[in-house]
């Protein structure tokens, strides 16, 4: 089956500084992909290359087949959502407001705002839970009600892709949680094709059907979390010492750190 | 904006008061004076084009000019202000950061040094010397695309530079023509005529109406270049293009009447304090900027017996208590 999302050997780099060279990767269509890898490994490059942000030096980065740099941008995002972590919410606007402006890619010049528009705002807050807050100013929110905001404006994008920067980060480990859940959910019940980039190694074996790990740039390991992750590759990638047992709730590999101790 | 979701029209005190106080200073602009209309009476026969020729001619060709000069102008400056604090996320920012009155005030002393004092060719010295210090601004702010704060800077740097040009050439230039240049950067709507504003104007409200084009686009531009970019905005062309109509509107304005400062600062921030969802609108700030404009002149023109100030004086002296107020009241916070 073709992926979903594919770089072909591309080069990424940042003014000067190369990132990555001669990278390839496929996103599965349909499953929870999730990249790890140490701080400056290259994974939120590789993400804003993925979704458009970023162009490569060199190779090239295909959605559906087909390069996604040929392709109109309005076009790639009714196709491919993305959540930054650089979101700003503009001062004193509301919830409902903030979500509506993820219905940008489909509204036309004459006639903005259509009852898809609205069913789309709607199904978003509810996938999110967040209807109640719909009349709240977003600066007022909590961390985790403000990222769930975040993922609501994303949602009512309604593209079929959806890439995750860091989704998790600054929240408390509930609302990690709860938040994870709501992607896993969108992924197993409503079918989208998740990426995300994560911190946490055991949030990442626990809820990905697809890992990627990185490290320097290069990938060193694809696959489902069960088959592909060791103590050596922990260790390998993250100068971490470590033990791996099995996540008692849910089979999947839980990696705990072995410390100084 | 959308259909399902718009609140029926109702009209607060607020509101009403507004109106109120516009027909009050449109009838108060016109025909005060003692000259002009002493009573109603005379009011009416003014309108009714019963009034002697000399009244006509001050209210019908002087005054309505001016008024609609200052209308239209102020709203150009308040929606220039709306799209510069839009586009750097900052409640600070003005056009003044691109540089360009700095820079349109050494297009002026150039013009009047080398060409003389008429009207077209400073309006032209000052597009000329204005859209070449933004031009610089833009240049060298430039790295990977623009970061707000980075424009702030170079602007701040552009203009300190310019500005030591600008008294340089006053010093050396004849005492005559840095008079008169100075005059010009007082920023006065003395002497617009109908056939002045008029051709001016016409620029004017075809650069709000692609403001009105951009707005959706410059307004996801608010929540970071990455969300807005991953909406399908073309995030760089879409900045340079919000930058061209700011400074344009800028531009057009300054160039016709001097620096009239303020308005664009101020316009979108008392716009978002009388609106009911504490957001800037274009449209709210276009509002406010010609009320703004059109108090100031009249304040401008009556304020002081046997003599009209420029303006610009008055709206700089109205900023500078009104960013007093603004810092007392964030250092109370």
């Amino acid at each position: 089956m073709m992926a979903a999302l594919s770089a072909q050997s591309v080069s990424l780099s940042y003014d000067q500084y190369n990132v990555a060279k001669d990278l390839s990767i496929d996103i599965p269509h349909g499953k929870f992909s999730v990249i790890i890898g140490p701080n400056g490994c290259g994974k939120s490059t590789l993400l804003r290359s993925l979704s458009r942000l970023l162009p490569p030096k060199s190779g090239t980065v295909l959605l559906n087949g087909e390069d996604i740099h040929q392709q109109a941008p309005r076009d790639v995002a009714k196709k491919l959502g993305l959540l930054p972590q650089t979101a700003i919410a503009p001062n004193g606007i509301k919830v409902l407001d903030l979500i509506s402006r993820g219905r940008f890619p489909h509204q036309k010049w004459f006639q903005p705002w259509s009852i898809e528009d609205q069913k789309a705002v709607d199904q978003a807050m509810e996938a999110t839970g967040i209807i109640e807050l719909s009349q709240h100013y977003v600066d007022q929110l909590s961390g985790g009600q403000r990222q769930r905001v975040w993922v609501a404006m994303a949602l009512a994008q309604q593209t079929p892709l959806l890439l995750l920067d860091e989704p998790t980060t600054y929240l408390d480990i509930a609302h990690q949680i709860e938040l994870m859940d709501l992607f896993q959910d969108l992924n197993r019940q409503q079918g989208y094709t998740l990426v995300a980039v994560l911190h946490d190694l055991n949030h990442a074996c626990r809820y990905a059907d697809n890992l990627i790990v990185m490290k320097k740039g290069k990938i060193i390991a694809t696959g489902n979390p069960k088959e592909i992750i060791t103590e050596q590759l922990v260790e390998a990638v993250f100068g971490l010492p470590c033990l791996i047992m099995q996540d008692p709730i849910s089979n999947t590999p839980l990696i705990i750190p072995r410390g100084r101790k | 904006m959308r259909s399902s979701r718009v609140a029926p029209f109702r009209a607060n005190i607020t509101q009403v008061m507004l109106v109120l106080f516009t027909l009050l200073l449109i009838l108060s602009t016109l025909f005060y004076g003692k000259n002009i209309a002493n009573n109603l009476h005379e009011v009416w026969s003014l309108v009714s084009n019963q009034a002697d020729q000399y009244r006509s001619i001050v209210v019908w060709q002087w005054r309505a000019s001016r008024l609609f000069s200052a209308f239209i102008i102020g709203a150009a400056l308040g929606v220039s202000g709306a799209v510069f604090q839009s586009l750097v996320r900052n409640p600070l920012g003005s056009p003044d950061i691109t540089g360009f009155n700095v820079g349109a005030f050494t297009g002026v002393l150039i013009t009047i040094a080398l060409l003389g004092n008429l009207y077209w060719f400073t309006v032209i010295g000052a597009l000329l010397g204005g859209l070449f210090s933004a031009l610089l601004v833009y240049l060298f702010a430039y790295r990977d695309g623009h970061s707000g704060f980075r424009l702030i800077i170079v602007g701040i740097a552009i203009s300190a530079t310019l500005s030591a040009f600008n008294q340089w050439l006053s010093l050396t230039v004849s005492l005559e023509t840095a008079l008169t240049a100075a005059l010009w950067n007082a920023g006065s709507l003395n002497g617009m005529t109908w056939s002045r504003i008029m051709p001016i104007s016409l620029l004017i409200i075809l650069l709000l109406i692609s403001a009105g084009f951009v707005n959706s686009r410059m307004k996801l531009l608010e929540m970071g270049d990455d969300s807005a970019a991953s909406l399908g905005v073309s995030v760089n062309k879409t900045r340079l293009l919000i930058m061209l109509i700011g400074v344009s509107l800028t531009a057009v304005t300054t160039a016709i009447t001097g620096p009239i400062s303020f308005i664009s600062l101020a316009a979108p921030q008392i716009a978002r304090q009388f609106s009911e969802s504490k957001q800037t609108s274009l449209f709210t700030s276009a509002c406010a900027g010609a009320l703004l404009l059109v108090s100031a002149d009249f304040i401008a023109q009556h304020g002081w017996e046997n003599s009209t100030l420029p303006v610009g004086l008055v709206t700089i002296s109205l900023g500078g208590i009104y960013l007093i107020y603004l810092i007392i009241r964030e250092g109370k916070k």
